[in-house]
């Protein structure tokens, strides 16, 4: 495998982006689970087919548009649905949950549409609802490379006020955070590194790549920066052992790096069951 | 203490408004530096209104707030305030931090964007830590702890920006009976040892009325505003009219739980 990886362009592409995205994806993670947030991945992937639909269809319908990078209008896509999302939690101030059906059907329903519009396709769509480890191009790599330096260093320099926000968002405001910009500027990350995500683990799976390493972590690190070490260890282990199984056993990549994130949640749960069953032994 | 020299909060002719009901109706109280402040009243009297206004959390209508002798609408200097708010209603006890990191973030406004702690914030933190007596749990997760050291924590994380005035707002919620002594012992030291103006909103005014130097009692208007014992002179039968039937949480009787009073 590494020759071949020496060897073949799309399989440095997919191993370097799996790398970043192994990282950024569990590291806002972290955020999306403890603010209690997980579902609004799910949302928002399926937006993100949305908008890769209407590029494949726009590629497909319209003469001159040739070559469109998906990936573009899937974040456009992504990014807006973000917003939307944020203005029905507000219009919904007692039923926030309410806003991820609404943005996820709708996300659903317009890619339905889409497709249907184009007859189906006979490109990659499978490819972009469960990952593939051909898909992934050159351009695609340095996208998704600039935009997760420029997450990382956000998050660096936001580091307090996140954690603040995320850990007690009405004292974030009483001490005068500006909770509601920090915010927005965290869910449009959350957007970006969803479309990023998908080429690799695909639109349906990407939520399980944000929440997975983060639920495994929690039930052994101590305090928050431990927290996002493992969600972020855990994530890279299932994303490259997942893109070596799949190229190795023709898996979708999306299914294998999943599976292996279930499997590290599963040994964490009894490892901490382990270790903390132990003392109570001793007292009876 | 400079009584007249250092108010700390004055309003004047204060009210808000929530719809069409009046909450808050011509507040005047001056708070002076130095003072352990218990502010009772029944439930829906506006106590928590009042805080927030403090705060600056909520503007009111008519009335002149000033903090620090500024006006609020001015004032920015917003870390020398700290607030500890009622523990049940904000906080997750899954998250995982530390109570480290947890004190840490009290640091946030004040170091401001862009900057990280440095070795005397650190320093500052663990001191923070110390003087609610929690130094040897420092690297537990927070929700393994009981509430009432959940509660010595949010203390801790306000204390950490040195402030002059810390407000809580029934801080006791939640927290094992047993450790409601112990926990008011410690607001007495830090406002008699660290000389921070305490102002408290409680039920509780059984148990901290040997604590407090004052105590303001309101029902949509303030009531009563002066020291603890000129409070326990007060006429019982007044009281009763302005609390209507839970007079009995000013008696004295410390075995005397009050149900009913807090919705």
């Amino acid at each position: 495998m590494i020759s071949a990886i020496f060897q073949y362009e799309f399989l440095q592409n997919a191993f370097l982006t799996g790398i970043i995205i192994g990282i950024v994806a569990p590291l806002l993670g972290v955020y999306i689970v403890v603010r209690r947030l997980s579902l609004i991945a799910d949302a928002l992937s399926h937006v993100t087919l949305a908008g890769i639909a209407a590029s494949l269809l726009l590629e497909k319908k319209v003469l001159g548009i040739s070559g469109l990078n998906p990936i573009y209008m899937g974040m456009a896509f992504s990014v807006t649905g973000s917003l939307f999302i944020e203005k029905l939690r507000s219009v919904y101030k007692h039923y926030q949950e309410l806003a991820i059906p609404i943005i996820l059907s709708g996300g659903t329903g317009l890619s339905v549409i889409f497709i249907s519009l184009a007859d189906g396709f006979n490109t990659d769509l499978f490819g972009y609802l469960f990952g593939s480890v051909s898909a992934v191009s050159r351009a695609d790599l340095w996208l998704i490379l600039i935009i997760s330096i420029v997450i990382i260093a956000t998050i660096i320099i936001l580091y307090k006020e996140l954690f603040l926000l995320s850990f007690d968002e009405e004292h974030a405001k009483a001490s005068g955070i500006p909770a509601k910009t920090v915010h927005f500027i965290f869910i449009v990350m959350v957007a970006l590194v969803i479309a990023s995500s998908m080429r690799i683990v695909g639109i349906l799976l990407v939520s399980a790549l944000m929440t997975l390493p983060v639920a495994a972590s929690m039930r052994i690190a101590k305090g928050f920066k431990q927290t996002i070490f493992f969600s972020i260890l855990f994530g890279e282990i299932s994303v490259l052992g997942g893109l070596f199984l799949a190229y190795y056993l023709d898996l979708a990549p999306g299914g294998t790096i999943v599976i292996i994130a279930v499997l590290i949640l599963i040994v964490t749960i009894l490892i901490k069951k382990l270790t903390t069953s132990r003392p109570a032994k001793v007292q009876k | 203490m400079n009584e007249k020299v250092h108010p700390i909060i004055d309003m004047q002719d204060v009210s808000y408004k929530y719809e069409k009901e009046n909450v808050l109706e011509r507040i005047n109280i001056t708070i002076n530096e130095g003072v352990f402040l218990a502010i009772v009243g029944p439930n829906g009297s506006g106590k928590s209104t009042m805080l927030k206004l403090i705060l600056g959390l909520l503007k009111a209508q008519s009335g002149k707030i000033k903090l620090f002798g500024k006006d609020i609408h001015k004032f920015k200097e917003w870390q020398r305030i700290g607030f500890v708010s009622q523990k049940a209603n904000s906080f997750n006890t899954g998250f995982p931090a530390t109570v480290y990191e947890v004190v840490a973030s009290g640091l946030t406004k004040k170091l401001g964007l862009f900057k990280f702690m440095n070795t005397e914030d650190k320093h500052k933190v663990l001191d923070a830590i110390d003087s609610v007596g929690l130094i040897q749990f420092k690297n537990r997760n927070i929700g393994e702890l009981s509430g009432g050291q959940q509660q010595r924590v949010f203390i801790a994380r306000a204390l950490v920006s040195d402030p002059k005035l810390l407000i809580l707002d029934e801080p006791t919620v939640g927290v094992d009976a047993q450790h409601v002594q112990s926990f008011y012992d410690m607001l007495e030291e830090l406002n008699k040892n660290r000389g921070i103006t305490l102002l408290l909103v409680t039920h509780d005014i059984g148990t901290i009325s040997d604590k407090v130097t004052h105590v303001a009692c309101m029902n949509k208007s303030l009531h009563f505003h002066g020291e603890t014992a000129e409070f326990e002179r007060l006429d019982k039968d007044k009281m009763s009219a302005f609390y209507g039937h839970d007079v009995h949480i000013l008696s004295h009787d410390h075995d005397h739980h009050h149900g009913g009073v807090k919705s």
